[in-house]
Parts: structure tokens; sequence; C-alpha cells
């Protein structure tokens, strides 16, 4: 082997001119600046478009609500002639039978999640992705026609049970239920915000399934065998190591689904009774949501009952912004967060 | 906690199986002070009985039997329960009390063999399969019952050839169809396609490309308009474009509103596509020189079109569904219409809506015709999706890799054929090795 010398490059003379940095940066093309030009043209119409509809919202809210004051929010009753009008109780209701529909959907949304994606075995596990993201694809209309038609006959039943035997829950009593007897009339619990809670939540449950089980598919490996090594069983790995990985996307997941439920129509308006009462009784007949009442009402309002809705559509806007903002904060923050979804 | 989590017989993973442990030498236990010579563990004679690998996955004879035995107990037992002992009635009532019965039979069978953790494990597994069973369940039977209470109309051929022009509301369903309906709701969806897909999906590369504050403040109101519900879209092109401006309710009046519903689903899952393109097909791209537009348009868009698809697709499967910004915007009509520009149009959703409101039966069969119409075109759309996307990005068919194979094959054959041309190797060696 022959010797090796190194030799050390020799530092530059004091005298030298002083190296700058090298600009980096390269001129862009005619292509390029075509592309540039295209794409930031398309995200300003997209910009400007959003804005208009945010900033029309609040234009034609505006007068009802200046007129309305605060009392918008207090009011039960919708008489815009008289002025008076407020969203105290389709408010109220909406926000019943999304909370309804959530209870009932997470649970069911959870634990399918966690079905596909640590139990199931791979074979079945893609035809059980395209079930639950074709259930998210089905038409509102649809599912309120099956809740109306098929799922009310079968809810009844639970809707008396559940109002015999814990009727002394406030949330579960009906006025003019007589459960003592059997052959009364059950159309008390027909058309209740439990009925249309239970179809919303077929609704929901996808939405929130998908958050959830992406968020569980990107368990670390490494966590998962690691529970198996210290001999583990599969459920004592889903507690230890999925559940608190993905507790931001669960949590995210469950607030997507509560602002796809606040603002959903048609399954409500085919099966709820129009009524604007102040009430926590969702086993009974009747109720009304935020987008059901503007369903039903828009054709009669003019001018300033048009405000008026458009008031109740701002503020039930406003709601489930807070909430996907909410949820989008939830999912980022969590360890899984920044290559998901939502 | 550890007990709880911790199963001394794990139903997966490594366990050392007893011979080996005993085949240790029996001087060593945790007892005895460690001396500074190496004592090698005594190698193990041949085993008594041969092992037997175990079965790390799937079911055993034993889970089946404990399956299947609890299965047949619960059954009976919610029989007898629902059928003699108590005047339970309810078909909802009875699966509710045969799963728990499932649940507990199934669990005292597990105890009967495995300690606690496994018993959970079990159990819980079981409640996770029941949640996934009502999801599916209920998944068919909305599809099923819709299928099921239209299928007189959906095989009759005047549901798609005629509207309800000329039909009285008594007449039965060998009369009148929903053409106009299916119509209107190619015409609206189709219009709301052409103006959503190319505006989403170039916004959604200008969120991609483009990490600027802006970019950042764009996808922000983006975010923020998938809260918008669908009826204040409607109620907002209803206020504006027929009240303020005079316009006539339209199809073009509801493709709008339907496009604002539409356009940031769309952006939004165009844009988690986009971004699950991998950094290095960029860079590879950019190193070889390509301007950002041939990066974008070579290899961003066509390494995310399958998920680009899906998600087109399914914005379009949303739109086709919509209908409460197309009950204030469409207006509505009984007969055909094919001019977006001019007097109502109706659609699937709209008709399945207003006719399942009527008292008579012959509209209530017309409207869940209109469902069960509807539902296929779901369904189909549906399909379509998963045959031409549904795959993870950068992930190719197998048509597609033998075209891309195909494709660098003859890349490759064209660059040695220039190479090797005699005559101009040498000029070509000199010119692209450059001054050196």
């Amino acid at each position: 082997m022959t010797a090796v010398t190194t030799t050390m490059p020799r530092v530059a003379d004091a005298g030298a001119p002083a190296q700058k940095p090298r600009n980096l940066a390269s001129k862009r093309g005619f292509g390029d600046r075509v592309f540039d030009r295209m794409t930031s043209v398309s995200g300003l119409v997209v910009l400007v478009m959003m804005l208009a509809v945010g900033l029309f919202l609040a234009i034609e809210a505006k007068q009802a609500l200046g007129k309305a004051g605060w009392s918008f929010f207090t009011v039960a009753e919708w008489e815009t002639g008289s002025n008076h009008f407020g969203i105290a109780a389709i408010l109220l209701g909406t926000v019943v039978v999304a909370v309804v529909a959530v209870v009932v959907a997470v649970p069911i949304a959870l634990g399918a999640a966690l079905f596909i994606t640590e139990i199931v075995p791979t074979w079945l596990r893609s035809t059980l992705i395209a079930l639950v993201d074709l259930m998210a694809a089905v038409p509102s209309v649809v599912y309120g026609l099956w809740g109306l038609f098929l799922l009310q006959g079968q809810v009844i039943g639970i809707s008396r049970w559940l109002n015999t035997w814990f009727g002394w829950i406030p949330i579960f009593s009906v006025n003019g239920a007589d459960p003592d007897n059997p052959l009364s009339s059950q159309t008390v619990y027909s058309a209740s915000v439990f009925i249309a809670g239970l179809v919303v939540a077929m609704m929901v449950m996808p939405i929130a399934c998908v958050v959830m089980r992406q968020v569980f598919s990107q368990v670390p490996i490494g966590e998962r065998e690691g529970a198996y090594a210290l001999g583990s069983t599969r459920w004592g790995m889903i507690r230890v190591v999925a559940l608190p990985f993905a507790r931001g996307g669960i949590i995210g997941g469950t607030m997507l689904g509560l602002g796809r439920a606040l603002g959903e129509t048609i399954a409500v308006a085919l099966i709820l009774s129009p009524r604007n009462l102040i009430t926590l009784h969702i086993l009974e007949a009747g109720g009304n949501t935020v987008s059901s009442h503007i369903a039903t009402r828009y054709a009669e309002e003019q001018g300033f009952g048009l405000s008026a809705l458009f008031a109740a559509g701002l503020v039930l806007f406003g709601v489930t912004l807070f909430i996907n903002f909410t949820a989008s904060w939830f999912i980022s923050r969590s360890r899984s967060g920044a290559s998901s979804e939502a | 906690m550890t007990s709880t989590i911790f199963s001394e017989r794990p139903t997966m993973g490594l366990v050392s199986p007893p011979e080996q442990i005993d085949a240790l030498d029996p001087s060593i236990s945790p007892d005895t002070p460690l001396s500074s010579a190496t004592i090698l563990p005594r190698r193990p004679g041949p085993l008594a009985v041969p092992q037997q690998r175990r079965a790390i996955r799937g079911l055993s004879r034993d889970d089946l039997l404990m399956l299947g035995g609890a299965a047949v107990s619960s059954i009976s037992t919610t029989i007898l329960i629902f059928g003699r002992l108590t005047p339970l009635d309810g078909r909802f009532g009875m699966v509710v009390v045969g799963f728990f019965i499932f649940v507990a039979v199934y669990g005292v069978l597990v105890s009967l063999t495995e300690n606690r953790p496994t018993v959970v494990d079990r159990v819980t597994t079981v409640f996770l399969a029941g949640a996934a069973l009502i999801a599916i369940a209920a998944l068919f039977s909305v599809v099923v019952y819709t299928l099921w209470r239209g299928h007189d109309a959906l095989w009759r051929s005047n549901t798609y050839t005629k509207d309800l022009s000329e039909t009285l509301p008594q007449d039965g369903l060998g009369k009148g169809g929903v053409s106009h309906a299916i119509v209107g709701t190619l015409i609206i969806a189709g219009l709301s396609v052409l103006i959503t897909v190319p505006l989403g999906v170039a916004c959604a590369v200008y969120l991609n490309e483009k990490r600027t504050r802006a970019a950042g403040f764009v996808r922000t109101v983006v975010t923020a308009m998938t809260a918008l519900p669908s009826i204040v879209a409607g109620l907002l092109i209803f206020a504006t474009w027929i009240v303020i401006l005079g316009f006539q309710r339209s199809g073009l009046a509801a493709s709008i509103a339907v496009s604002i519903v539409m356009l940031p689903i769309i952006i939004r899952a165009a844009d988690v596509v986009l971004r699950l393109v991998p950094g290095n097909m960029r860079e590879a791209a950019a190193a070889l020189g390509a301007p950002q537009w041939r990066t974008v348009w070579h290899v961003v868009l066509p390494t995310a079109r399958s998920g680009l698809m899906t998600s087109v697709i399914l914005g379009v499967a949303r739109g086709v569904g919509e209908t409460a910004p197309i009950l204030l915007t469409a207006g509505f009509t009984a007969s055909m219409n094919v001019n977006p520009f001019k007097d109502p149009m109706v659609t699937l959703p709209l008709v399945a809506f207003k006719l399942v409101g009527s008292p008579l039966p012959a509209q209530k069969a017309r409207g869940f015709a209109a469902a069960a119409v509807l539902m296929v075109l779901v369904l189909l759309l549906f399909m379509l999706a998963r045959t031409l996307g549904g795959r993870p990005v950068g992930q190719l068919s197998k048509r597609q890799a033998r075209r891309a194979a195909a494709r660098s094959i003859e890349d490759l054959r064209r660059v040695e054929a220039r190479h090797n041309t005699p005559e101009q190797a040498p000029v070509n060696a000199a010119k692209s090795s450059g001054v050196t």
C-alpha cells in the first residue's frame, strides 16, 4: 500500500473577496408562470365564492337579527309578522336530534372501526371499508324513507318500553302516554326526536367511522408489537396502545359527525312533525330543527321573514363551524394528527 | 392494571414451550450466586413429544365449538323467554336479548378453559363484531328495503321512458314514470360537476403546490365551508338568484346551489389525496429538470389519479343525492324539461320526497320507485368509483403497471439506440460529457 498524505486545503487569504451565497432561486419558465397564474386564480375564485357565501348570509340575516335582538335566542315561537320569533325551540331541537344521533352512532362507529382495523382478516377488510363508505354515499332522502316507513314501526315498541320503565327520567317521559293501558294509541310515540335521531345516526356513523379507522390504522406497529411481546391480549393492546393513540381522532370524528348531524335536513323533515316547543321529551311526537324549519317555511316567508330564516341558518352555520374547527383542532393536536384527513 | 390486560397464556405471540425451560441447567436459578465462569446451558436431548406448530391465527376447533354452542344456547333461550316464559314481543327486543345471552354464555364457556384477560378479550371482540354487524345490517336494510319497495317500478320500462305530466295521482304504476326526474338529476349533477371538478382539483393543486400563507387562508376558508348546511346553501341561492335577481327557478339555480355544497367537499378530498403523493417523486421530477407544471401534470396528478377519481365520484354521488338545496331552487314539475336555464326541473330525491308524503298509495309507490332508481344510480356510481379507484396513492393496477413497464422498456430502447449509432456515438458522448 502506498502511503497517503492528507493535503489540507489552504484557507483563503484574508484579502480575497468574501464569498457570497449563490442565489438559488431559478427563473420560472413560461409554462410555470401560466401554471402559477391558473392555480392562483382557481384558489382566488374559490376564496371569493366562499367568502361571498358567508358575506351574503350575514347581510341577509342582519335585518332580522337587528330587529329581534337577543330575544332571537330566547323565543320559541315563529311569528315573523308580529315580530315575535326566535330559535330557542328549533335550536334546542337541532341539538337534541344531533346528540341522540351521536350517542347512538359513536359506539357503533368506534366498534366498527376497531373491528375493521384490528380484528377482521385482511381479505374481508377492504369489503367492509367499502360498505362503510357506501353507507356515507346513500342519499339522505333514502335514509329518511327507510326511517319513516320501516324503522319507525320497530322503534315505537322501544319508545313505549323506555317510557314504561324509565318514564321517571325526565327525558323519557311522554305527555299523554298511558303505559298501563295496553290498548292506548301508539301515535304519541311516533314522529319523535328519538326516531329522527336514530335515522341521523345512520348517516353520522360512517363519517365518524372513517376518521376513527384512519387513526387506528396509523397506530405505530412497534407499539402494537411491544404490547403483544409483553404478553398482552388483543384487547389489552387496543386498550393501552390503540385507544390512547387515537384519542384525538376519536374525539375529532365524533365532532365531525356532530357537525353533519346538525345540518341534516331532509330525513328529519320527513320524520318529525313540526312543532315549535321547548322540550326535552325525546320520545314524544313532534319537534323541529333549524334546517327542517327552513325547508318547510321558506316558501311562505317573504322579505323580512326570509331574513329571519337566514338568521336561523346563520346561527346553525356558526354552531357547525365551531364544532368542525374544534374537531380539526382535536385531530391535528393528537399524536396521529398531521397526516389525517380532517 | 397489568393483571387485567396481560394474559399468562397469550392467545397470540410467542411462548417458549415448557420443555425448553425444563431443559435448561437446573443448577441455574435466580437464587444461584453468579460465578465468574460462563456456564453453557445444556442442550436439550431429543424431545419426548415432538413439538407441534401452534396456530397463531384463525379460529381453532375449540373457538368454533364455543361460538356455535353459545349461539345455539342463546337462540333457544331467547325463543324460550319470548315464546313461553314472558309476554314480551318485538323483533328488536328479541335480537338485543339474544345478543346479551350469547355474550354471557360465550363468556362462561371461555372462562372454563381460559384465564380472565382472555375472557375479557374474547367478550370485547364479540362486542366489536356486534357493532360492525349493526352497521352492516343497517346498510343492507336500507338498501334492500328501498329496492324492494320500488322493485315493481324498477322492472317496468315506462318508469324510465315516461314522465308524470299525463298521469293522474290515482293511476297505477303502469302509467307514468320518473324519466323527467332521471334527466333532471343527470343534468343538475352534470352541471355541478362541470363547475366543481375543474375548479376543485385546480384549487387542491394550488393548496398543495403553493405553501404560502394565502394558500393556508384558502384552506381554512374551504374547511369552514364544509360546515355550511346544505339547506342554507339552497336558501342563499333562493334569496339571491330567485328573489333578488328575479330569475326563475331552474336547473341552473339548483346546480349552483349544489356546487356550493360540493365544492368544499371535493377540494378537501382532493387535497388529502394529493398530499399523499410521496415527496421523493416530486423531487425526482425536479431533479430531472422538469418545471413545476410538468411535475404536476405528469407526476403528481397521474400518481394520485385513482384517489382523485374516487373523491370526485363520491362527491358526485353526494351531489346526486342532495335534496335540500334542490328543494328550494329547482322548483317542481311533472313534465320533462331538458333546458337547465329555463323552467323548473326536478330530481329523483325531490320526487321521492314530495310523493311519499301523498296519502294515495299509487303516489307513494311512485315516490319509492324514484328512491329505488336513485339508489341504483348511487350504487352504480359507487361501483364505478371502486373499479376506477380505491387504490392507495402511487399503487398501480396490473394493467397500469404493465403499461408503465412497456413505456420504460421503450424509453430504454430509444436511449440505447441513440447512443449506439456508430457515427453519432462519439459526438453525443462528447456533447453529454461536457467540457471535461
